[in-house]
């Protein structure tokens, strides 16, 4: 529902993805019924099937090509967003341009050969603007999924596995949990005043507190199981039991996670830049280009200014998310046959 | 019995995290740079004046005394007038009109998004891996990838430009309703699907679905009497808080359409530094979440009577 609660929205569905699996069914079929016999040497036999987990995940994904096309294009926008600036001929996205003859800025100029994207209001050039941009929020993006990705599974791995620690943890994060987020940011940027890194901070200091109770919750599933007694009878350390046993059962869930974070921090950094708690102005973002954009929605003929950072972000987004889920299924193994 | 006793101790620890919460957020308003108490006339005060100001706020105090007031006259019952926002108004008086609007808008579109998400998701699963299944998953990854700005305003703009409605909202105009309550209840919409859909695929297999397919129901009978049933009481649980927080408004879709809630209340009080009146939206957004999810505990176990609330036993929440 309202912005401040979406969180919870995201929370389920993460866990909703990562357990949807089991959809698919072996299909049964004749040959499946036909008598064996009784082969003494058989038995003996104790096959090794040679399977390797990042194989298969590798196999299964780039078996489907409509993920593999995304990745592609997810690797080329990457590329181009960051060669951009060093191509021949490209405009300082923060300069006004001037139009010689009638010493005037050039504003509102549709897209044509001298501005690919046309110009804004106050005659910056949209083309290189809406690529700085792109890196910046795509800098933002990752830097937050890393750091949440990191301190979630440390953190998580703390809290599901030692016991003690749980009833500590359990009431710091009902605390955590119940400070809605938006008042957090907003009063952290007010604090620490707008800036890059502030952005990158007040993203990171709520990203890992999801990742962290879910892998919580899916250690504690798996702690017990007798695979890991086992381990444990044979002397592994507790270490060894989360890295070696546990947390390969969790890579595609980490994975969907921490692929998700990006478009969400992308989406939360124009929310941010819309409430006017964005970055300096001489930083413009996706965020900053979506709002200008807005500004003069109203005019037919300056939409353009709307369209292109909005077609940019949308395909960023909706790529991140669509990898995320294919790369999800393909390493989760009990989808490897 | 075990119900009740279950609510109270509920109830209790709910009121320790609601006082650790409402008192951070008490601390972080604190060590907020001051300058937003002077409001628009700042630069005609002197030092001396500022000063003034400060104390009669009572802001000079050392932190642990103005904590301690603030919780005694909370516990007095009284929620503090606004400092800055509306001079001297009571917060309640600032809050109660706007809860009302948001409500209007978000039980709107919370019943938009029930009646479309439920049968969108079992029809998913019925058609699991055709053309409505693809469809709808596809609407699920959009919304859910996309940020929430951007449809938003292509709805506004695709419902300007070739429906011709009207960009704002006009009190008393229900037509004027119509297109901030689609924009709300899109994002509900796919998660309400997704989720029936999930859970529906997951009964499929189970014994007492084969059992009623073996007496010979159809599958839309199947699907609707047993499953859909049982599929409702996960959700039944977020539907009390779901239905509350509305009242918290969305920011983006009040002010995009000028709705006059909530939403950018507590967005504006933050920025011209209300403290009181941040305090209260705090304290009211706590009250809500816990409520809300008492409620949905309450609502689940009426619907399943195998739920028993009063012996759970397990970790956490």
């Amino acid at each position: 529902m309202g912005d401040l609660f979406s969180r919870f929205h995201v929370k389920n569905r993460i866990y909703d993805r990562w357990v949807q699996k089991a959809d698919g069914e072996e299909e049964v079929t004749d040959d499946m019924f036909v008598f064996a016999g009784n082969d003494m040497a058989e038995a003996e036999h104790t096959g090794y099937s040679g399977y390797s987990y990042w194989k298969s995940t590798f196999r299964m994904f780039f078996s489907n090509k409509v993920s593999v096309g995304i990745l592609v294009f997810l690797l080329l926008l990457l590329a181009f967003t960051f060669l951009q600036p060093l191509l021949p001929d490209q405009k300082s996205p923060t300069e006004i341009f001037i139009n010689p003859q009638t010493g005037t800025q050039y504003r509102n100029v549709r897209p044509n050969g001298e501005f690919w994207f046309g110009t804004n209001a106050i005659g910056q050039d949209l083309w290189s603007r809406i690529w700085y941009g792109t890196r910046i929020s795509l800098f933002i993006g990752l830097c937050s999924a890393a750091f949440s990705a990191f301190v979630g599974i440390v953190l998580g791995c703390i809290w599901g596995y030692a016991r003690k620690w749980d009833k500590l943890f359990t009431e710091i994060y009902n605390v955590f949990d119940n400070i809605p987020y938006t008042i957090l940011r907003m009063l952290l940027i007010y604090i620490l005043r707008p800036s890059l890194f502030t952005m990158i901070f007040v993203m990171c200091l709520t990203g890992w507190v999801g990742m962290a109770k879910y892998i919580r919750n899916l250690i504690l599933i798996y702690r017990d199981r007798e695979f890991n007694l086992a381990s444990k009878c044979l002397g592994s350390s507790a270490g060894k039991i989360i890295v070696k046993n546990i947390l390969p059962q969790l890579v595609s869930a980490i994975m969907l996670d921490t692929a998700l974070a990006i478009p969400g921090a992308v989406g939360s950094e124009v929310f941010l830049t819309y409430i006017g708690l964005g970055l300096p102005v001489s930083m413009p973002s996706l965020g900053t280009l979506i709002n200008e954009g807005r500004a003069v929605m109203l005019v037919a003929g300056q939409r353009y200014q709307l369209y292109f950072p909005v077609i940019v972000v949308s395909a960023i987004t909706v790529s991140f998310y669509a990898l995320g889920n294919a790369f999800a299924d393909a390493s989760d193994p009990r989808n490897h046959r | 019995m075990g119900m009740l006793k279950y609510s109270i101790g509920r109830l209790l620890r709910a009121l320790v995290t609601m006082a650790a919460v409402l008192s951070a957020v008490f601390l972080l308003m604190r060590l907020l740079p001051v300058e937003g108490y002077f409001g628009d006339r700042s630069d005609a005060m002197n030092e001396k004046v500022k000063e003034q100001v400060l104390k009669s706020l009572g802001l000079l105090d050392p932190w642990y005394k103005q904590l301690g007031n603030f919780w005694k006259d909370l516990l007095h019952g009284d929620m503090g007038k606004s400092i800055v926002y509306r001079k001297g108004v009571s917060v309640v008086k600032i809050i109660v009109p706007k809860a009302k609007v948001s409500l209007k808008f978000g039980f709107a579109a919370i019943m938009i998004e029930k009646l479309a998400g439920i049968p969108m998701g079992v029809l998913m699963a019925r058609y699991k891996g055709k053309f409505f299944d693809r469809f709808g998953n596809l609407y699920i990854l959009l919304i859910n990838a996309l940020p929430a700005a951007v449809y938003y305003l292509l709805i506004q703009l695709g419902g300007f430009g070739l429906f011709g409605v009207s960009m704002l909202y006009r009190p008393g105009q229900i037509g004027t309703m119509i297109l901030p309550v689609i924009s709300l209840s899109l994002g509900g919409i796919a998660s309400t699907a997704m989720w029936m859909r999930r859970y529906m695929v997951d009964q499929m297999n189970m014994d007492y679905i084969r059992l009623a397919r073996a007496k010979g129901m159809t599958g839309s009978q199947v699907a609707f009497r047993h499953m859909l049933r049982n599929a409702f009481i996960p959700m039944a649980q977020s539907l009390p808080a779901s239905i509350l927080f509305t009242i918290s408004g969305s920011l983006y879709i009040e002010s995009l359409y000028s709705i006059p809630g909530m939403g950018g209340l507590l967005v504006t009080a933050i920025k011209r530094q209300d403290n009181t009146l941040v305090q209260a939206l705090v304290l009211l957004f706590s009250v809500l979440s816990i409520v809300g999810m008492l409620l949905g505990d309450i609502l689940m176990m009426l619907l399943d009577p195998r739920i028993t609330l009063g012996d759970r036993k397990g970790e956490g929440r």
